[in-house]
């Protein structure tokens, strides 16, 4: 039995990694997450005859059974906007279960010295449980920021003087205790539950004064905690499928996690330790002209006399759900004989790629989709850039202005299009608290209004041209 | 030969440890970032696997409390990897081409 188990796993192993792969190419993408679903589905069956179970299948079924559909409905009937904080929750859970399998090991009697676990594993043990429940703890924290939670949304409120410290405290603390209940080899309820109850607290109190908008390189990092955590379950159990699994999703998480926040222009230690309040150091220049507005007609015209239209899209678009609109105007462009190309900033929504979702959702074909490298040559070409919901990410001031706070962050270079439009709800200043000189400059109008009706008005303007 | 034989077997982790760990960055490394989310939520899906685990510490449970705490491995770890999977597909259902080859 044991021979087919590992047979399998192994299997599993080599249908996850051929899954991964296929992920990293978007016409093979859909089918690589099927492989990878092909391989935990044969894992998880074949583990029902593990020569270490003894007993408790219904409860396992009843786990499951609810686990499964509970998971399932969430992620079949949450919008797309919404997707970053299914992945921080779904995430949370993994986390939470590898804390769960520690506490299993550690509060079974040990008495039976046949039976004993080594010290070493024990550590594992106990490391895998530490970092678990911060990924648990922390990806809830998570999940309620980017829902929007009403208790989670001062970030302010959760900052004190000395936090670093006091936080290094908590985790040193249940650091040495789990140390001592490795080493003495203790059963000790009450020690393992302050020993979890202090890692939940530090996995809290991680990612508590951290603002929603630098949650997408947290949801990372916490992915590859729980990967971690996985994989020293895994050497525990003695389960070469969780061992190498976990590896994988660890190290490429790492690596997410530092892209990610390399595509913000900060580093990680900056995310977790500091925040945007103490970063604008000196004073920004003062910003010079005037913003000039202009009406869904007559920037429907200047549009529909384009032959080449770049579309960067931001989060606020998403928020107004305007996607389909604009995606309805570009084809009406393309019809039109217009080149029309979509310019995607790294961070652009919530999370590296959530744009092109976003996008993908409303029908647009990938292969008008570029990121930035690719297309920022291309803006002096363009005879109109439409700006939706962007501000921070389109600011010269990144490139020029060294006393502001998002100096150095890489910026799509709209202000070198012919025309710029863009699409404003108010005139207030974007996420970082700055001015924007590209609203002022001369060949900037401002479309002020809500993102979805001024795209209706701008279809509608294209289509009276005829 | 026996004494060999244990030192391999002392390093065999290490060696699973090192490869699996390059290998996670390789295939993270050539990902375009319009695959970014996708790809972070197929690796959240990857790490379910940790239901496997789960069921084999709640089939070893004996007590009221280890049977407590392997139900909840069990129900999160599936959680985890239906949610993972279900989010991940239906990200990836909307990538097509304008060329309309659907594949």
């Amino acid at each position: 039995m044991g021979y087919l188990i590992e047979s399998i796993y192994f299997v599993a192993a080599v249908l996850f990694i051929i899954g991964l792969k296929r992920m990293s190419h978007p016409t093979t993408a859909r089918n690589g997450i099927l492989w990878a679903g092909y391989g935990m589905v044969v894992a998880t069956v074949v583990t029902f005859v593990h020569p270490q179970i003894h007993g408790n299948y219904v409860l396992m079924i009843i786990a499951i059974a609810i686990g499964s559909a509970v998971a399932w409905w969430f992620a079949k009937k949450v919008a797309m906007t919404a997707m970053p904080q299914m992945i921080a929750i779904y995430n949370g859970m993994g986390g939470g279960a590898a804390a769960a399998i520690a506490a299993v090991e550690l509060i079974k009697n040990h008495a039976d010295p046949a039976d004993a676990p080594a010290t070493s594993t024990l550590i594992m043990a106990v490391a895998g449980a530490l970092i678990g429940s911060v990924a648990f703890s922390g990806s809830v924290v998570a999940f309620g920021k980017l829902q929007e939670l009403k208790f989670f949304k001062d970030d302010a409120k959760f900052r004190f003087t000395g936090q670093q410290k006091v936080n290094a405290i908590i985790f040193a603390a249940a650091a040495v205790l789990g140390l001592i209940i490795a080493i003495s080899h203790s059963s000790n309820g009450a020690l393992i539950a302050v020993f979890f109850l202090l890692a939940l607290i530090f996995g809290a109190m991680m990612a508590l004064p951290i603002g929603g908008a630098d949650m997408p390189v947290v949801i990372a990092l916490f992915n590859a905690f729980t990967g971690l955590a996985v994989a020293l379950e895994g050497f525990v159990l003695n389960n070469s499928a969780m061992i190498i699994a976990g590896i994988i999703v660890g190290s490429s998480g790492t690596l997410l996690t530092l892209m990610m926040a390399k595509a913000m222009n900060r580093s990680v230690a900056n995310v977790l330790f500091s925040n945007w309040a103490a970063l604008g150091s000196g004073e920004a220049q003062a910003v010079t002209g005037s913003l000039k507005p202009m009406e869904p007609p007559d920037a429907a015209i200047q549009m529909a006399y384009a032959a080449k239209v770049i579309i960067v899209p931001g989060y606020g678009m998403a928020v107004a759900q305007a996607q389909h609109k604009i995606w309805e105007m570009c084809k009406l462009l393309i019809e039109r004989g217009a080149t029309v190309k979509f310019a995607i900033h790294p961070v652009a929504g919530r999370m590296p790629g959530h744009m092109n979702v976003l996008l993908a959702e409303a029908g647009v074909p990938y292969d008008l989709i570029f990121d930035m490298e690719e297309i920022n040559e291309e803006f002096p070409t363009a005879d109109v850039a439409l700006v939706i919901g962007a501000n921070d990410v389109v600011n010269p001031a990144a490139r020029n202005d060294k006393s502001s706070p998002i100096y150095g962050m890489p910026i799509l270079n709209v202000d070198h299009a012919k025309n710029v439009q863009v699409i404003k709800r108010g005139k207030g200043v974007g996420f970082a608290g700055i001015e924007n000189a590209l609203f002022f400059a001369d060949n900037t109008r401002m479309v002020y209004g809500d993102a979805q009706k001024v795209a209706a008005a701008l279809i509608q303007g294209i289509k009276d041209l005829g | 030969m026996e004494v060999m034989k244990q030192v391999v077997e002392f390093f065999s982790p290490f060696y699973i440890l090192m490869l699996a760990a390059f290998l996670g960055y390789e295939i993270i490394s050539r990902v375009p970032v319009i695959l970014h989310t996708p790809l972070m939520s197929g690796t959240n899906f990857v790490h379910g696997i940790v239901v496997v685990g789960a069921m084999v510490a709640l089939g070893q449970a004996q007590t009221g409390t280890e049977q407590f705490w392997g139900f909840i491995a069990v129900l999160m770890g599936a959680g985890n990897a239906v949610g993972g999977f279900f989010v991940t597909e239906r990200m990836l259902e909307m990538f097509k081409s304008s060329k309309g080859q659907e594949k």
